[in-house]
């Protein structure tokens, strides 16, 4: 599993892997929402939390249609499928590393956009926070996603169409801890329905992905 | 006995292809599956290799005893040569050593080239060194010989042939004689032709 990780970080990282995308995306949305909205710092202050939360999520969306589809276009997949590591794992140890390409840097670089929306400095380790938590669900139920949409001409927007509406929950608990945190309230209980919400995903989800692959690859 | 099958129906996307089909396949031996194009030939391997399930019959192996190589090599053009093989040795858990894999296929040279700048024979022969590296019994191989040329065919089947001797077997779909020390069993799959039925109702619509 630790092979089939660190060959997905070093295709990332390495030219034309897609690594940075994400994050440019992530920088341009929210560039515009702030362009959009206009200089009114009260109500820019007030939807950062929630703005950021829904530009990462989208942000987070633009990777997964290659998430498969590289290796099943390459033989890779089949060839993964009768290898000795359960598919399972080979879902969860790619999830793993688009999260790692994509959710982690997008919590990090979430805060300094923050500045564009003119995100109250109370905000800043929440929003950081949030995202670091609920991100690894965003990942796995987009591999979920991605390995429904495995194969199918126009996967990519099929695949936006079936990932958001199961994105909701997490984007409601994750918006909800960053709101919450960035006017001083508790957060206890939406932070742990949002980790909950990741560990849920990444003990389940890969057991259906891999279902899912079965079927796809027959 | 590597391999053993009995009485098996193969079917692609609901539709019987192949059916009745009874072979075993003994350690240090080939068998070599021809056959017209479309008439199953890559899907009985498919399923061989337990990628789809039967329409019927049964086969008998042990777990993880076959390794596959299809039309696509599961290459990453973004790796290098070296970094390809490394990726399928820590896979496999191979003991295999990388430079003696890469010298098997003549590809020592090449180690540190991008798999995406190889040419396609290249490519062919860094496909086929993932088999040596996954030290399985059975080899289920569709068409291997496709893109190399003389001298790189001449090495595949010493490679073949080292397997074999080491008690390996194989299954091979190939359209061309393969010039191997002893003659593989040949099977012809258009006696196993099936007419074309749905294999269920359903499938049908699928």
């Amino acid at each position: 599993m630790m092979a089939l990780l660190m060959r997905d970080l070093k295709l990332a990282f390495r030219a034309g892997g897609g690594f940075g995308f994400a994050i440019l995306f992530f920088f341009i949305v929210t560039l515009l929402l702030a362009f959009g909205i206009g200089p009114d710092v009260v109500l820019l202050g007030k939807i950062a939390p929630g703005a950021l939360w829904v530009c990462a999520l989208l942000a987070c969306l633009l990777s997964l249609d290659r998430l498969f589809a590289l290796d099943y276009e390459d033989g890779t997949l089949d060839l993964l499928t009768v290898a000795p590591i359960p598919l399972e794992a080979v879902v969860f140890a790619k999830s793993c590393a688009h999260w790692i390409t994509t959710g982690l840097p997008l919590a990090l670089v979430a805060p300094l956009l923050g500045i564009f929306l003119d995100l109250p400095a109370e905000g800043y380790l929440w929003v950081f926070l949030s995202l670091l938590a609920g991100t690894p669900a965003l990942s796995m139920i987009g591999a979920f996603g991605a390995a429904l949409t495995l194969g199918l001409r126009r996967g990519g927007l099929l695949l936006s169409v079936l990932v958001l509406p199961l994105y909701v929950p997490t984007l409601i608990f994750g918006a909800e801890v960053a709101r919450r945190g960035t006017v001083g309230m508790d957060v206890q209980t939406p932070f742990l329905l949002l980790v909950a919400l990741s560990f849920g995903a990444l003990a389940l989800l890969p057991f259906a992905a891999a279902a899912v692959l079965r079927i796809n690859l027959r | 006995m590597i391999l053993s099958v009995k009485d098996l129906s193969v079917s692609r996307g609901g539709r019987l292809l192949l059916s009745g089909l009874n072979f075993e396949v003994l350690p240090s031996e080939a068998l070599v599956l021809t056959g017209p194009n479309g008439l199953g030939k890559t899907s009985l391997l498919r399923t061989l290799a337990g990628l789809q399930p039967q329409a019927g019959g049964e086969i008998i192996t042990e777990n993880e005893t076959a390794v596959y190589a299809g039309h696509a090599d599961g290459l990453k053009s973004g790796l290098s040569v070296i970094e390809n093989l490394r990726f399928w040795a820590d896979i496999f858990a191979s003991r295999h050593r990388l430079n003696d894999a890469l010298e098997q296929f003549d590809l020592s040279d090449l180690k540190n080239r991008l798999a995406g700048r190889l040419s396609a024979g290249q490519k062919r022969r860094l496909g086929l060194a993932r088999l040596v590296l996954s030290e399985r019994p059975l080899w289920l191989l569709d068409e291997p010989t496709v893109s190399l040329d003389e001298p790189s065919r001449q090495g595949f089947y010493k490679t073949l042939q080292t397997h074999f001797d080491d008690g390996g077997g194989a299954v091979i779909v190939s359209h061309t004689p393969l010039a191997l020390a002893r003659s593989p069993k040949v099977m012809d799959l258009s006696l196993f032709a099936a007419q074309g039925f749905f294999t269920t109702e359903v499938d049908a619509f699928l």
